[in-house]
């Protein structure tokens, strides 16, 4: 065998050395141009299919960030009591296609709803660079001095991150009436340090129709503007404080007043950012 | 059973009796432990029959304990030390609870010999033993690897030293491994998982407000927002070097963490050849040794004509052997610092035991620029970057003649280098002339439309060679740094010909997300293979549209670095291509089959940066 090898590494003959063919060694790769090739000798050999896939590049995940979780203490002397506020989403899937789910809700005795809950259950698909399509479907439940109101709604919506850095989420709601609604967010982390992060948020409400039961007017509903100064003990766990203004305008403003709540809102916050 | 290793095992057991057990525990190989070996020699295995055995077990680190997987007990595996000519058989048994397969990197063999799951073989099944027999056609410092999932980054990489049949150009008094790689308490899988969910977790060295005011003071108000800015705009990090960091990673060197010190002993005065080996899945490392000046004289275990240089680094998966020859009575440090300062793996070289010399402060973080991103540089301004337009400069030198080292050394150190007036003078060059050939890329080339998809984040609009730069955080170093235009094979292999066909791949991917790939498409995506007719010589063109480097391995073949040496050119298993380069690599297509193609960055790979190549007569 020894002897076979090195004739081979030299290149005079060529003959079977195991499984394979080898045919002019490396030594000599002058001699294998092509025109001194025959075709057809060297059959390529397909993977079968019990061979595993030499990489796992389309394995699923799963991802839960809760972005919010507030605790707003009671204003001394303003109305209502200590009330919380959640903002989770999270998908589970691939690099493009995704299903992501989303929740918002709050207990706000100051405002509108004592309780206002929000989930959706979208379809999403990376269709451009930065930016996730979403398609699916909400349900939105408000509490109003006891009598829950519930409603559904078809979504449409774009999230990603814009230029500057800024994740973005967008949404188009049809609910099971035909009125529309939609939802416009952004936020932005500013690095103070390596893990003392300061997150602005601004979040903006409108709808087409007025649907007096869910205290929604036509037009610009709300606006909201808070920031968030965030430690990350971990990547995955933060504990943060700040502060929120929120204000309804228009017909929202209105029927929040009808409903006894305070259209302008301006509430201190402790909380957690947490991510799995 | 061979008598090297029998006399390996009989070594083990007089370092146990002389109390050297409790290191031997921890998992280091013998080599490791340079007391127990022979003087300037690592134990290893050789002969006709070689076995392996992968298994789980735990690893202890500067008083952690995590669980690995490894060869034969130790991380790294034991050094197999084979003849050129002769017929390798390696037994392999896996004793893991999954599917495990090693790969010999470096190494022309048959590709049903080449180690890869899915294409090369179906693994090696858990309780079974594979074995490969092939002929070893070259010499030079190689290493092998699981080439299943991430288990490489779990402890399932050992160094492979081929002795040639012809005496070697340079003869040491020494002759070290030196083995860097990376370990984490995080499993693999983890370190993915959470850069899938956000693409800078493992970054701690962003740009801050504090980084903003300093800026701010160094460059004024508007033009330290305005560079802030930009990089906010395009939704890129500027501090993204590494995406494993020192936060999780403790850098290694044959297997021992920076605390624990591995130490080489020489005698003052003796030459002393370093293997080096980046087994790291993760990490580049630049290394240097303070105090002595290193020759390069093999690079992917190849000879080279001799480079003097006081730095370089080192891609995953690449090897230098250097030559050093210490002469003062006293310790050296081996200082393998991270591309990203994050930390460093470090050694000694000393004349005794228990010796350790100063630790070099870490260097600070670099920056990415404009140019890392190949933008277009007009009407820019931007502090750090080094302008380059098309034109050439009027006062470049032409190359006397490319025996005249001393001339080229002068003239590179000399250039100390705006790296890029260099690679303006490859042009220049004649074509034709034996020794210098033209650079493919040296003049920007403009990207066409943007075909990449989603998975990509930007592409780089003028792409251009970058192998005359020492590399993003080097570029002002006053130590001489090697550059891949340095290299030059020692002899001119035979096959000369002129490329007739160009493959041009992008590498592309998505920062944020963590997708990387080729032209834009996952192996998964992209299952057709890239084919080369056999025996034909092809240009493989690299255009990195990504922001960081990326180490290129292309299993079977070996790549014609084409970086302008004409006959000489040098080859390589592992190409590194940095940010908006496009780098070019000649192939003689002799290895017919299917062989792995991928970066050698662990995770992009498992994130779908691989492909496979075809080598058949259609």
């Amino acid at each position: 065998m020894m002897v076979l090898i090195g004739m081979l590494s030299h290149g005079i003959g060529a003959t079977v050395v195991f499984a394979q063919t080898i045919q002019g060694t490396s030594a000599t790769p002058t001699e294998a141009s092509p025109t001194t090739l025959q075709a057809g000798t060297r059959p390529i050999v397909f993977p079968p299919q019990h061979w595993p896939a030499p990489v796992n590049d389309q394995e699923h995940r799963l991802f839960t960030l809760v972005d919010v979780l507030d605790y707003r203490p009671k204003i001394s002397g303003g109305q209502g009591h200590d009330d919380y506020r959640w903002d989770v989403e999270g998908w589970y899937g691939g690099d493009y296609n995704r299903l992501w789910f989303k929740s918002e809700g709050q207990r706000d005795t100051a405002f509108k709803a004592d309780y206002d809950v929000d989930f959706q259950l979208l379809y999403g698909r990376f269709i451009r660079k930065h930016y996730d399509l979403q398609i699916g479907s909400r349900v939105e439940t408000q509490a109003f001095k006891g009598r829950n109101v519930t409603r559904g709604f078809g979504v449409i919506g774009i999230e990603g991150l814009v230029p500057y850095n800024y994740e973005f989420e967008s949404a188009l709601f049809i609910d099971q009436n035909g009125a529309v609604s939609a939802r416009l967010s952004f936020t932005k982390d500013l690095l103070l340090t390596q893990r003392l992060i300061f997150q602005t948020r601004f979040e903006t409400n409108a709808a087409v129709q007025r649907v007096e039961k869910f205290t929604t007017g036509s037009g610009l509903n709300n606006l909201e503007f808070g920031a968030r100064l965030r430690y990350e003990i971990r990547r995955e766990f933060a504990p943060y404080i700040g502060i929120s203004f929120d204000r309804s305008f228009g017909e929202t403003a209105t029927l929040v007043r009808q409903d006894g709540g305070d259209p302008t809102q301006i509430r201190f916050l402790v909380g957690v950012r947490a991510w799995f | 059973m061979n008598p090297d290793h029998i006399s390996r095992r009989l070594l083990l057991k007089c370092a146990a009796a002389l109390g050297l057990l409790a290191v031997a525990e921890r998992l280091v190989p013998a080599y490791a432990l340079t007391s127990a070996a022979g003087a300037g020699s690592q134990i290893a295995l050789s002969g006709d029959v070689i076995d392996l055995t992968i298994a789980e077990q735990p690893f202890h680190l500067d008083g952690r304990t995590g669980t690995a997987m490894s060869i034969n007990g130790t991380i790294p595996g034991p050094v197999i030390r084979l003849k050129e000519g002769q017929q390798a058989t390696l037994r392999v048994t896996n004793r893991l609870e999954e599917s495990s397969s090693i790969h010999w990197h470096g190494l022309l063999l048959p590709p049903a010999m080449d180690g890869v799951p899915g294409v090369s073989f179906a693994g090696i099944e858990p309780g079974t033993t594979f074995t490969y027999r092939f002929p070893i056609r070259q010499s030079g410092t190689y290493w092998y690897h699981s080439h299943s999932g991430l288990q490489e980054e779990s402890g399932v990489y050992g160094p492979m030293i081929i002795d040639p049949a012809e005496p070697e150009p340079f003869r040491p008094e020494r002759d070290y491994v030196v083995m860097l790689s990376d370990w984490s308490f995080e499993s693999p899988e983890a370190l993915l998982s959470n850069l899938k969910k956000q693409g800078g977790y493992y970054n701690f060295q962003k740009r801050t407000a504090g980084d903003f005011f300093t800026d701010v003071g160094r460059m004024g108000f508007w033009p330290a927002l305005q560079n802030y800015l930009m990089w906010d705009r395009m939704r890129m990090d500027p501090t993204d070097f590494a995406d494993v960091t020192g936060y999780a990673f403790t850098y290694l060197m044959n297997g021992l963490s920076p605390a624990d010190n591995w130490t080489g002993l020489f005698r003052p005065g003796e030459r002393v050849r370093l293997r080096l080996i980046n087994a790291a899945g993760m990490t580049f490392y630049d290394v240097r040794i303070p105090g002595l000046r290193m020759t390069v004289v093999q690079v992917d275990g190849q000879n080279i004509q001799p480079v003097v240089v006081d730095e370089f680094r080192m891609g995953p998966a690449e090897t230098y052997d250097v030559i050093v020859e210490p002469a003062e009575n006293r310790a050296y440090t081996i200082f393998a610092e991270t591309m990203d300062r994050s930390g460093y793996a470090r050694g000694t070289l000393a004349p005794r035991q228990g010796m350790s010399a100063e630790i070099p402060e870490r260097r600070p973080r670099p920056l990415r620029t404009m140019e890392d991103m190949g933008m277009s540089m007009k009407g820019m301004d931007m502090p750090g970057m080094t302008m380059h337009g098309t034109e050439h400069s009027g006062d470049t030198k032409k190359i006397e003649s490319s025996d005249d080292h001393a001339s080229m050394e002068h003239r590179l150190r000399d250039a100390g280098t705006p790296p890029l007036q260099h690679m303006h003078e490859m042009p220049a060059m004649d074509a034709g002339d034996h020794g210098r050939s033209l650079i493919p890329g040296a003049e920007p080339v403009a990207h066409s439309p943007d075909h990449h998809g989603p998975g990509n984040q930007t592409v780089a609009e003028y792409s251009q060679n970058r192998m005359g730069e020492p590399g993003r955080g080097l570029e002002d170093s006053e130590r001489r740094v090697l550059l891949y235009t340095d290299l030059k094979s020692l002899v001119p292999y035979p096959d000369q010909r002129e490329p007739v066909r160009e493959i041009e791949l992008h590498l592309t991917g998505q920062m944020t997300r963590y997708m990387w790939s080729f032209d834009g498409k996952t192996y998964s995506e992209a299952k057709e293979p890239i084919h080369f007719r056999y025996g034909e010589r092809v240009r493989l063109t690299f255009v990195n549209d990504t922001m960081m480097e990326h180490p290129l391995h292309l299993h079977g073949m070996w790549m014609y670095l084409e970086n302008g040496a004409g006959a000489y050119l040098s080859r390589k298993h592992t190409v590194v291509v940095k940010p908006a380069e496009r780098l070019s690599v000649a192939i003689t297509a002799d290895a017919p089959g299917r062989w792995a193609f991928h970066c050698h960055l662990l995770l992009h790979m498992e994130a779908g940066m691989f492909r496979v190549v075809e080598v058949s007569d259609q």
